[in-house]
């Protein structure tokens, strides 16, 4: 078996929470060993690879990811989701369940995982549905699904509305110590809404989401997991009151974690002016005063992850008056950049961030990966955190172009990455590049 | 009368009040002033559009609001049809931007457009060549209504700056209320919107209305009343809980008109639910109210609007 010595890096251990220019090397897939001196005598016999001084961290894992396979594969199938993963630097990720027909069988579970195999790019590890066809009424087969692979529960879209099914998945899905990820809206209060309210959606006579509504069913899950004893996880938090809320319970001891997207990291409600659907996000994007609190629940670890929330779609979904163009933005080859600018901004350490983009996501999702750890499989990246490039759709790998970032200049853009220490994407080598 | 260089509406669309200079309004209401004797028979202008073609283009009914945008077409000489959009292609499941682009290749001048949701027109008006009037987008603008309530208003009171507005009722889902918040406040004017808590949208108070929803108190010393029209359907979706406490509460009766201007004008855009928002004796009552005046000069405005966006002195536009 080949090895590969990784020289001249910048090595970011998030779990050691240290930073220190070194060496990596890759044996049989692993990291087998890595340091500041390592290789420097000559004595090791490996093929090289010279990081010019890049950033060598373990490459991002990816909470939060809608693919297009089955159902609607001319927005994303499996082989240009993967490739577009490994494009922005996340070695893996988990896939919602929002295909069609839904992924909540334990057949459809291992075509997902047979399907994304065959691609040889990211890891991709499939959720499977809290209830039986998304529908909230019946809970899906958590035992079997869990045996066939699925690697953790939710409704993905949609929130689990009845209080009754949501009590009972948080006290059954304790049998195998489920993963469970609500998606944290109150469905009623967020029916037909398109916008945050305020100011630019009263102006705009667009409907809007209340914050309540988040607000309402996260303080209700919270409670529900408190009862049963239960784990949950609430994808995209939005809001300040639900950071707050979400903080005094995991100060009582309750087992709850939570992620943000890039974009409501980065963006506020001010992109709808003009009617841009590409700025229509669910939840939608919220006041600045909002985004504010998502960025200091990142920094403070309120927030333990960062998801791409990456969700394809297609012009013809998006071109569209914007009550009726569908919900979503591609994520997945912005992630890195965009959590990058807590980074540049002083906000944030290196490894602290790493550990929001891998390390944490990692260990919700129970897989091995988010680590330099010797041992671990080498899913690794290499980027320039100070390069910088501009957003255009033409340069994205994703099969739907539909960014909220479009034109935005960024700092920081994977340059290789690796999925078991092979060399699945190169830059220089694929993308058309315009880098300027 | 067409100096290049003073101060215009610019075009190329009309897709709502906001954006618009105070200027443009100012002209746009002059154009219509001029056009007032034109629709009345009192002058002919019928050379002015000749040639040009006005297609009407309706998602959602409307036969007072198209026919205005028809005779005003007409009376200037334009070529106007209406496209029949209940039973055309929209219904088999084309796009609006597919409506757009196939429309455009029939080269028209003018485009007249309403749909039942906001921001249709101006996404309908990035895909044509020639201009867009907005007649009226979901909850969003209705300017050729709020331009034809300020000539109205601007008739009778012989201003619009200083004077004190209300518009009452359902707010959260009217485009009218939009846009004549913003042209009233725009040209000077106070505004007041009155409505019950359930139907004012959240953060509308960053415009510089005054809200309430006591109407009572909301029409004290009021100049002019606008009434909306209440969409019936605000029951079932328990925005409110009966047409009798809406008419109670929110019904414009002579007694509530009390408290306004004792020469406070009424208008409503029409059509009215009499006994729901606004009271039969106070809608009929012609020393008070201007609703016909409004018709009248919708046409006159909409005139004013397809000249301005297609008429002779639009090539004369540096």
């Amino acid at each position: 078996m080949s090895r590969l010595l990784i020289t001249n890096a910048r090595l970011v251990d998030p779990v050691a929470g240290t930073e220190q220019p070194g060496a990596l090397l890759i044996q049989h897939g692993r990291i087998a060993a890595l340091g500041p001196r390592l290789g420097q005598d000559g004595s090791i016999e490996a093929e090289r690879l010279d990081a010019q001084g890049a950033v060598l961290a373990p490459g991002l894992v990816d909470l939060r990811v809608q693919l297009g396979e089955p159902g609607a594969e001319h927005k994303e199938s499996f082989a240009t989701g993967a490739l577009a993963a490994v494009a922005g630097g996340v070695t893996s990720f988990a896939c919602l369940p929002g295909t069609l027909p839904p992924i909540d069988d334990p057949s459809m579970v291992e075509f997902v995982a047979r399907r994304a195999r065959r691609a040889r790019l990211a890891k991709v590890y499939p959720y499977a549905a809290i209830t039986k066809g998304l529908k909230g009424e019946q809970l899906a087969e958590f035992g079997l699904l869990r045996e066939a692979g699925a690697i953790g529960f939710t409704d993905g879209h949609q929130a689990v509305a009845s209080a009754r099914i949501m009590r009972r998945a948080l006290s059954y899905g304790r049998l195998i110590d489920a993963f469970l990820v609500q998606h944290p809206e109150e469905p009623d209060l967020a029916r037909n809404g398109v916008a945050n309210p305020g100011p630019i959606a009263a102006r705009l006579g667009l409907t809007s989401v209340p914050r309540e509504a988040e607000v309402i069913m996260i303080e209700r899950d919270l409670r529900l997991a408190r009862a049963t004893g239960g784990r949950i996880h609430f994808s995209r938090v939005t809001t300040a009151e639900t950071l707050d809320a979400i903080r005094r319970a995991k100060a009582e001891g309750v087992r709850v974690t939570c992620d943000c997207t890039p974009h409501h990291l980065a963006l506020n409600e001010l992109e709808v002016e003009g009617y841009r659907t590409f700025a229509k996000v669910s939840p939608p994007l919220r006041a600045e005063a909002d985004r504010l609190a998502v960025e200091a629940a990142v920094i403070d670890g309120t927030i333990d992850a960062i998801a791409s929330d990456h969700r394809p779609q297609d012009q013809d979904s998006k071109r569209l008056p914007f009550a009726s163009a569908e919900f979503g933005v591609v994520g997945l080859e912005t992630l890195l950049p965009v959590a990058l600018r807590l980074f540049h901004d002083g906000r944030i350490g290196l490894p602290a961030l790493m550990s929001r983009l891998a390390t944490t996501p990692a260990r919700l999702l129970g897989i091995d990966a988010g680590t330099l750890a010797v041992g671990a499989p080498a899913d690794l990246i290499l980027f320039d955190p100070n390069r910088p490039w501009k957003v255009t759709e033409r340069d994205l790998h994703s099969a739907s172009k539909n960014t909220a970032f479009e034109g935005r200049l960024m700092m920081g853009r994977v340059e290789t990455t690796l999925v078991d220490g092979r060399v699945v994407f190169r830059r220089d080598q694929t993308s058309s590049g315009s880098e300027d | 009368m067409d100096d290049r260089y003073s101060l215009r509406f610019r075009g190329p669309h009309l897709l709502g009040i906001e954006g618009l200079a105070p200027y443009e309004i100012q002209d746009l209401l002059d154009r219509a002033e001029a056009c007032v004797d034109v629709n009345r028979g009192l002058a002919d202008r019928r050379d002015r559009l000749a040639g040009r073609t006005l297609l009407n283009l309706f998602f959602e009914n409307s036969t007072r609001t198209r026919t205005s945008f028809e005779l005003a077409g007409k009376r200037l000489g334009a070529d106007v049809v209406n496209m029949e959009v209940a039973t055309s292609s929209v219904k088999k499941g084309e796009t609006l931007i597919d409506t757009a682009m196939t429309l455009n290749a029939m080269h028209p001048d003018v485009l007249v457009v309403r749909h039942g949701e906001s921001g249709a027109v101006a996404l309908l008006a990035r895909h044509v060549r020639c201009s867009v009037v907005n007649a009226g987008d979901g909850l969003h603008e209705h300017p050729t209504q709020a331009l034809l309530d300020a000539l109205t208003i601007r008739r009778r009171k012989g201003r619009i700056e200083g004077l004190t507005v209300a518009i009452c009722g359902d707010v959260l889902h009217s485009r009218v209320a939009r846009s004549n918040m913003l042209l009233l406040l725009a040209m000077g004017a106070r505004v007041r919107l009155i409505a019950p808590p359930t139907l004012l949208p959240g953060g509308i108070d960053a415009y510089g209305a005054e809200i309430t929803t006591d109407m009572m108190r909301g029409l004290e010393g009021v100049d002019i009343v606008m009434m909306l029209r209440l969409q019936l359907e605000r029951m079932q979706s328990a925005h409110l809980p009966s047409i009798r406490e809406y008419f109670r509460l929110y019904g414009l009766t002579r007694d509530k008109l009390a408290n306004a201007a004792p020469d406070a004008l009424v208008l409503h855009p029409g059509p009215m639910n009499r006994g729901v928002e606004i009271d039969g004796v106070v809608a009929d009552d012609i020393d008070r109210s201007a609703i016909l005046d409004q018709v009248e000069m919708g046409v006159a405005v909409r005139m004013a609007v397809l000249d301005a966006l297609a008429g002779p002195d639009r090539e004369a536009r540096p």
